[in-house]
């Protein structure tokens, strides 16, 4: 416990320090300010813009930005496709999967696209390395460099006064992609493999077993259908088992951005569990700092860029408070242990020999730790990668991260959706201080006005009425329950989880539920889109809406947004939002399945 | 409406070459020729055959070897090429009965030992490939492993201790045991 509490210490101290000079340098980046161990690259930049016809000096409006960016994802959404349901034919394919379904193709695209990388297949069984590499992990990259431009743009609109326009998507995604995210993917990538991580395009391997395994099979005539005894049981066959079949593949380049950009999709189906995503606890330490570090840092860009960095830092710590909050609820609930297993003589006591707690769907190199706090983490941003397996976890454990995701992961967030969720809830906030003040809103001196809030409540509402929508009416329909795999309240939190992880383009699950139904393809599948881009555009219409205001200088009547008040204001409108909308559900789910599991001892 | 089509497909084209063909290649380019056998997947050759990998778990279930992480992989527990946890929920009947034939397992495996057994050792994996134990799930099998190979206890537990690994840096993570290693190690004694 001690232990675990200090490596928690370390890690949000690390990433703390690591915000400010990442938030300089990628403010440097998106004015055009290139620093010296970069600039050789301008050359190539430009000349890239010459190939796309992009005059890079031309700045856009809103609408138009909104149209770059949903024809960049929507040319990804058609890639991504393509490429699944060609992988047969195309290179890069060792053990000769074939065509990944349809549906399955469908939800899959939306999901990477998205940034959302909810994962209905197994990779390791259904993926080729080229559809890996060049369609998934491409996405990784093109999701993650949209949502900063999308961030990059509102916080120009608090930034600039009198104007039409909010910067050039094409711009600011190239540059996220160039100058940030391939630069560190790539020393990330190569950490990793120094710890384990594999990097290679062969076949997999084969290993010879040193004690041999055995499992029953039903046994199939000439025709291949299942021979019956007598009294009509399938009669089995001992299959003994000689070899273990080792996956292999390009995975650290592709663990690289799938943490940095808070995409979370697996290589393998295990995810950051697998050994081979996440062999060691400094491996692990490294994905986890690479979730947030992105986020972090744009907390800082945020206030250097409205000049003055008090705004940012005020932000960042609402981002921080929340989360330890959720995190010591985790931490402490997983390190309790489940009550049913200590009558059956299980040690779950912690001590210097054993993390103890509950090891159900954990790894033993993690322990509860750093289980707890990489779940935490993945959950607070719309990453979505586990080093552990949520469905297993304790009830209140695992309402942790259902709940920071029906929050809108604002606490950190998503690289970029993260932000512009935060920065949309503190117009709120200020809303809301407003009405209880009787004056005219104002953050950042521009006045918050009826379009602001209507854009602002979109933003706020969409993601619940898809969220709740979407359960009730899977929970209605036959095609819904039959993919549930817990039985009682755990299995409709299964399904709430799915709907929520989803909408807020988590990609997380209580992964025990068949999501790779076409019934779930199709209507996950269209969450994520709504869940992406139905909050993108209203944020991109507030970010045009903000820029075209003027800025009201700061009297002696305005609210201060910097203070620790604003701070608790802000991480009290989150709560209250996210309470008043999702305590009935979750009340159903979580809190029910506790209430049983305490109540059985 | 248009406008922006131009630049969206040429970009695309680029910048997926750039991080979908470019940069994963010279990840592997640099790594293969830097830490060829990390990138490979850190695998043990003994006598030129491949018996496993440092980083996956296998399974076991002889007395005279120590047993790792339970799996809850497909058809067999530790299938490598098909990583899964259990998923099951904590109030999920499945899982306590798993759990309780877990330990009976054990105990019937070393009827004399009644201590406690460590939660590691009757929970499943979140990878179902997890390679390690803890040092107590190690302990309360040491005696029944010496006993079943006629090795003097001490000898075994520098054994196990030679196959701990302690956090990383010290502080990074939690100790632990590598079965598969110290299982190799106890077959090349004899």
């Amino acid at each position: 416990m001690i232990n675990g509490i200090i490596q928690i210490a370390l890690y949000l101290g690390v990433l703390l320090a690591m915000a400010k000079p990442m938030g300089v340098y990628m403010q440097r980046i998106y004015e055009g300010q290139l620093p010296a161990f970069v600039r050789w690259l301008q050359p190539a930049e430009n000349f890239f813009y010459r190939l796309c016809g992009v005059d890079s000096k031309q700045e856009m409006r809103w609408t138009r930005y909104a149209m770059a960016a949903l024809w960049f994802s929507l040319l990804g959404v058609l890639v991504v496709y393509a490429l699944q349901r060609l992988q047969g034919m195309l290179p890069l394919n060792p053990q000769g999967f074939g065509a990944v379904t349809p549906d399955s193709s469908f939800n899959t695209a939306l999901s990477f696209v998205t940034n959302t990388n909810w994962q209905g297949y197994v990779g390791e069984t259904t993926m080729s390395y080229l559809t890996q590499m060049s369609g998934l992990a491409v996405q990784n990259f093109f999701s993650a460099a949209t949502g900063m431009a999308v961030v990059i743009a509102l916080i120009r609109g608090f930034a600039r006064h009198t104007t039409e326009t909010i910067g050039n998507f094409w711009v600011d995604m190239t540059r996220s992609t160039l100058y940030i995210l391939l630069p560190i993917a790539t020393v990330l990538a190569l950490v990793l493999v120094s710890q384990g991580v594999v990097q290679n395009f062969s076949a997999y391997e084969k290993a010879t077993l040193t004690e041999s395994v055995s499992y029953e099979q039903p046994k199939l005539d000439a025709d291949g259908n299942a021979v019956k005894d007598a009294a009509g049981n399938v009669v089995t066959e001992k299959v003994v088992v000689n070899e273990q079949t080792i996956a292999m593949g390009p995975v650290a380049s592709q663990e690289a951005i799938k943490q940095l950009g808070t995409n979370g999709g697996g290589f393998f189906n295990a995810n950051s569990a697998h050994p081979y995503e996440n062999p060691t606890p400094f491996a692990n330490f490294l994905s986890m700092l690479a979730i947030f570090i992105i986020p972090a840092g744009l907390c800082y860009t945020f206030g250097a860029m409205v000049g003055d960095t008090r705004q940012g830092w005020a932000i960042l710590a609402s981002m921080t408070i929340l989360f330890v909050g959720f995190l010591a609820v985790a931490f402490y609930a997983e390190q309790q242990g489940n009550p049913a297993f200590t009558t059956l003589g299980v040690d779950q006591t912690a001590s210097a020999a054993q993390s103890g707690g509950n090891m159900e769907g954990k790894e033993t190199r993690f322990g509860i730790a750093n289980s707890a706090l990489f779940a935490t983490i993945t959950t607070a941003a719309s990453c979505g990668a586990v080093n552990s397996m949520h469905d297993s976890f304790t009830p209140l454990g695992g309402m942790v991260p259902l709940a920071q995701i029906q929050l809108g992961e604002v606490v950190f967030g998503g690289v970029g959706s993260g932000l512009y969720g935060m920065l949309v809830y503190a117009v709120i906030a200020v809303f809301l201080a407003g009405l209880m003040i009787g004056r005219t809103p104002e953050y950042l001196g521009k006045k918050i006005e009826a379009f602001d809030i209507k854009m602002a409540s979109l933003v706020i509402l969409i993601p619940p009425l898809v969220i709740l929508g979407g359960t009730a009416l899977a929970v209605m329909l036959g095609v819904g329950k039959s993919s549930i795999y817990n039985p009682g309240a755990h299995g409709f939190s299964e399904v709430l989880y799915a709907f929520s992880s989803a909408t807020g383009n988590n990609g997380s699950a209580f992964a025990g539920i068949s999501a790779n139904t076409p019934f779930y393809n199709t209507a996950l599948g269209f969450a994520v889109w709504a869940g992406r881009f139905w909050l993108m555009i209203p944020v991109l219409a507030l970010a045009g809406s903000l820029a075209a205001k003027k800025r009201i200088p700061a009297s002696v009547g305005s609210m201060a947004t910097h203070t620790p008040l604003f701070v608790w204001l802000l991480v009290g409108t989150v709560l209250l939002v996210g309470a008043l909308t999702f305590v009935p559900a979750l009340a159903l789910g979580p809190v029910i399945e506790h209430l049983n599991m305490v109540n059985a001892h | 409406m248009f406008k922006e089509l131009r630049p969206a497909v040429i970009s695309f084209v680029v910048l997926s070459l750039l991080t979908g063909i470019a940069y994963p290649l010279l990840v592997t380019g640099i790594s293969q020729a830097t830490l060829s056998d990390k990138a490979h997947g850190s695998l043990i050759i003994n006598d030129g055959k491949t018996v496993g990998s440092s980083l996956i778990g296998q399974s076991f279930s002889d007395p005279k070897y120590f047993w790792g992480r339970p799996s809850a992989t497909g058809p067999v527990p530790n299938n490598a090429a098909a990583s899964s946890g259990s998923n099951l929920g904590p109030t999920n009947p499945a899982l306590i009965d798993a759990v309780k034939s877990r330990v009976q397992a054990l105990r019937e495996a070393d009827p004399g030992n009644t201590t406690p057994v460590p939660v590691d050792l009757v929970t499943a994996s979140a990878s179902g490939l997890d390679p390690h134990i803890s040092p107590a799930a190690a302990e309360y099998q040491l005696a029944r492993v010496a006993r079943v190979r006629n090795l003097d206890a001490t000898y075994v537990r520098m054994l196990v201790a030679e196959h701990t690994e302690a956090r990383q840096f010290g502080i990074l993570g939690e100790p632990r045991v590598n079965v598969l290693e110290l299982n190799l190690a106890l077959d090349a004694t004899h």
